[in-house]
C-alpha cells in the first residue's frame, strides 16, 4: 500500500495552472508604454503574489511592532511571525537546525557576512579562496576586498567557452593554502547549472569549507543543504517572489559558533557592560539591529507560495518554456547564444550580432517587454566572451508561451529598425 | 543661429513624428550620419562611461568657438549624442557653459537623461559643459 502510494504521488506531478498563477501578480496586469506588460527580467527580481503583499499590509496594519524585545502583545505576535519564517527557511532548504538560519538584508549580505567574519577568524596572509570566473560581482569584490586587508589571495575555477565550469582544473586549485571555496549555484548572466555536489565534495576531501550563493537557484531548483553537503548557503528573498530587503545565510552550526558577530548591536548581545559585551546565541550573534521585520515576515508567505506550486512543477514549467523560448529565439536574424552549457536554468542571454544590447533593450521598454541588458554585475563573464554586455531574458513560473512570442516578435522589429 | 534657435529647430522636426518608432528611426538615421571621431581621439581619455553604453567625446577650440566630435558604441546613445553635438558645437565656451537644453525633455527623450539609464549621455552633457568651462578660463 505504502509503495503503491509513493508510486502515485511521484507521477501524480502537480501542473501549474497558469492562469490562476497569472491573476496572483497584480502587477502581470499593468501596461508598460501602451502595451500589456512582457516581464522578463526576474533573474533581477521577481514580481510578488497577492499572498506576499497581503502580508506585509496585514503586518503594518495589525502587527507593526519590534521583534525580539518586548513583552507586549504586538511585539510578542510580531517576534512569532519573524520566527516562522525562520522554521519555514529550515525547512525550505531543509537545515538540521533552525539556528542555522540567518535572516540577513540579501544574498550580498549573506556574502559579505562570511568574508566578513570567517575571514576576519580563519583567513591570514597568503591564505588562498578559490572563487569561479562566472561569478556575480557580490561573490567576487567582498574576497578581494579581504585579499587586500589580509593579504590572501584567490585563485579561480575558469569557465569554459559554453559557459561551464571547469571542474578538472578546479581540482587542481587545492593547496595547503586553501581556506575557503565560494562559487554560484546558478550563474545569473548564463544561466549556467553547475555540479554543486560534486564540486562540494572535492572541496571537502581537502578539507576545505564551501560558500555556496544560491541567489538564482533556490526559486528554480529543490535545495537541500543537508544532502548537499554545503557549510554556507546564501539567497535573497526578492528573486523567489518575495519582498526586497530579506536574504538568508544558512551555515552549519560549528562554523557559526566559531566566527565572531558581524555588526554590534541591539539582539547580537547576551549582556552589555561598558567594558565587556557578551553576545547572544545563534543566530541572534548575526542579526544586530532592527531587521526589515515586513520583508522576513512576509518571505514565509513567499516560500508558502512556492510551496504550494511545488518546486518540481515550477521546474517543469520554466523548463519547457525555456526550451521553447531557445527553439524560437533561434529563428531571431542574427542571433548569438552567450552560454549554452548543458545544465541550463532559466535564463537566456544573447545578442543581435550588429547591435549593441542597450539599443535592443530601448526598443524592447517601448513594447512593453522589460528584459535586462549589459553585463549583468558579472563583468568577468563578459570579458570572457570579448562583448560589453547581453541581452538578457529570464524566466518565472508566471512567464508563458505567449511572452516568448512577443519577445520574438519584438527582437524581430528591433532588428529591423537596427540593422 | 543660436543655440536656442537649434533647439527649437529640433523640436519642430520631432513634431512631425506622432509615434515612437518613427522618432526612434530618426535618431537611429542620426546616430548613423554622426561625423565619427578620429580614431586618435578614440581613447581613454576622451571616454564617457556609462554602465551601459560607452561616449566617446573630443572637444576642439577652433577662433573661441568649439566643435565637438563623438561617438558611441550603441546607435541610439550615438544618435541622441549628435543631437547634443548638433545643439552645442560652433559656439563660444560662454554659451556651452550657460546653455539650458530643453529640448531633450520637449521632443519627449527625458528618459534617456536619467541617472538609471547609465548610458552616458548625462555624464557626456556634464563634460560638454566641463570643457567649455575649462576653456573659457
Amino acid at each position: 500500500m505504502l509503495t503503491l502510494y509513493i508510486i502515485m504521488g511521484s507521477t501524480e506531478l502537480k501542473k501549474i495552472d497558469i492562469n490562476k498563477v497569472r491573476s496572483d501578480f497584480p502587477i502581470l496586469k499593468r501596461e508598460v508604454n501602451g502595451k500589456p506588460l512582457v516581464y522578463l527580467d526576474n533573474g533581477a527580481t521577481t514580481q510578488k503574489p497577492k499572498q506576499v503583499i497581503d502580508a506585509i499590509i496585514h503586518y503594518y496594519e495589525e502587527m507593526n511592532s519590534n521583534v525580539h524585545r518586548g513583552v507586549h502583545y504586538l511585539s510578542q505576535i510580531s517576534t512569532d511571525a519573524f520566527e516562522v519564517t525562520r522554521r519555514k527557511v529550515k525547512e525550505f532548504i531543509n537545515a538540521e537546525h533552525e539556528h542555522e538560519v540567518i535572516i540577513t538584508k540579501g544574498t550580498t549580505e549573506s556574502i559579505n557576512i562570511i568574508a566578513s567574519c570567517y575571514g576576519r577568524a580563519f583567513i591570514g596572509k597568503d591564505d588562498e579562496i578559490i572563487i569561479s570566473a562566472m561569478e556575480h560581482h557580490s561573490n567576487i569584490v567582498p574576497w578581494q576586498m579581504l585579499c587586500d586587508e589580509k593579504g590572501c589571495k584567490l585563485r579561480i575555477i575558469p569557465m569554459t567557452a559554453e559557459g561551464d565550469l571547469d571542474v578538472e582544473t578546479y581540482k587542481t586549485l587545492f593547496s595547503e593554502r586553501t581556506k575557503l571555496v565560494s562559487f554560484t549555484y546558478v550563474s545569473n548572466a548564463l544561466g549556467t547549472i553547475n555540479p554543486v555536489k560534486e564540486m562540494i565534495a572535492i572541496a571537502h576531501q581537502h578539507e576545505v569549507p564551501v560558500l555556496l550563493d544560491g541567489a538564482q537557484a533556490v526559486q528554480h531548483l529543490k535545495v537541500d543543504v543537508q544532502e548537499l553537503n554545503v557549510d554556507f548557503f546564501a539567497f535573497s528573498g526578492h528573486k523567489m517572489y518575495g519582498p526586497t530587503g530579506v536574504g538568508v545565510l544558512y551555515g552549519k552550526e560549528n562554523f557559526l559558533n566559531n566566527m565572531p558577530p558581524y555588526q554590534g548591536g541591539g539582539d547580537m548581545i547576551k549582556e552589555v557592560t561598558l567594558e565587556k559585551t557578551t553576545y547572544n546565541e545563534l543566530p541572534f550573534k548575526f542579526e544586530a539591529g532592527t531587521p526589515n521585520i515586513e520583508a522576513g515576515i512576509a518571505l514565509a508567505n513567499a516560500i508558502d507560495y512556492i510551496n504550494e506550486l511545488g518546486l518540481e512543477a515550477i521546474k517543469r514549467h520554466e523548463d519547457e518554456l525555456l526550451a521553447y523560448a531557445i527553439q524560437e529565439l533561434s529563428k531571431v536574424k542574427s542571433i548569438r547564444f552567450i552560454g549554452t552549457a548543458k545544465e541550463k536554468s532559466s535564463v537566456i542571454s544573447f545578442l543581435i550580432d550588429g547591435t549593441h544590447p542597450y539599443d535592443i533593450g530601448v526598443i524592447l521598454d517601448k513594447l512593453g517587454i522589460a528584459v535586462r541588458t549589459g553585463h549583468h554585475c558579472a563583468q568577468p563573464v563578459m570579458d570572457q566572451f570579448g562583448i560589453p554586455g547581453t541581452v538578457r531574458a529570464s524566466l518565472a513560473v508566471y512567464n508563458t508561451k505567449e511572452d516568448v512570442d512577443v519577445l520574438v516578435a519584438g527582437l524581430n522589429r528591433a532588428a529591423d529598425m537596427l540593422l | 543661429m543660436t543655440i536656442n534657435e537649434k533647439q527649437d529647430e529640433l523640436i519642430e522636426d520631432f513634431a512631425f513624428y506622432t509615434d515612437w518608432m518613427e522618432k526612434y528611426e530618426y535618431i537611429i538615421q542620426l546616430g548613423k550620419e554622426l561625423p565619427l571621431i578620429h580614431d586618435s581621439y578614440k581613447t581613454e581619455e576622451y571616454i564617457i562611461k556609462g554602465c551601459q553604453s560607452r561616449v566617446w567625446l573630443y572637444p576642439n577650440m577652433n577662433e573661441g568657438k568649439i566643435d565637438f566630435t563623438a561617438d558611441s558604441d550603441a546607435i541610439i546613445t550615438k544618435g541622441l549624442v549628435s543631437l547634443m553635438v548638433k545643439v552645442l558645437s560652433g559656439h563660444t565656451p560662454k554659451e556651452i557653459a550657460s546653455a539650458d537644453l530643453y529640448f531633450i525633455d520637449k521632443i519627449g527623450l527625458k528618459e534617456h537623461l536619467s541617472p538609471t539609464r547609465a548610458n552616458g549621455l548625462l555624464s557626456m552633457v556634464k563634460q560638454m559643459k566641463l570643457y567649455a568651462i575649462a576653456l573659457s578660463a
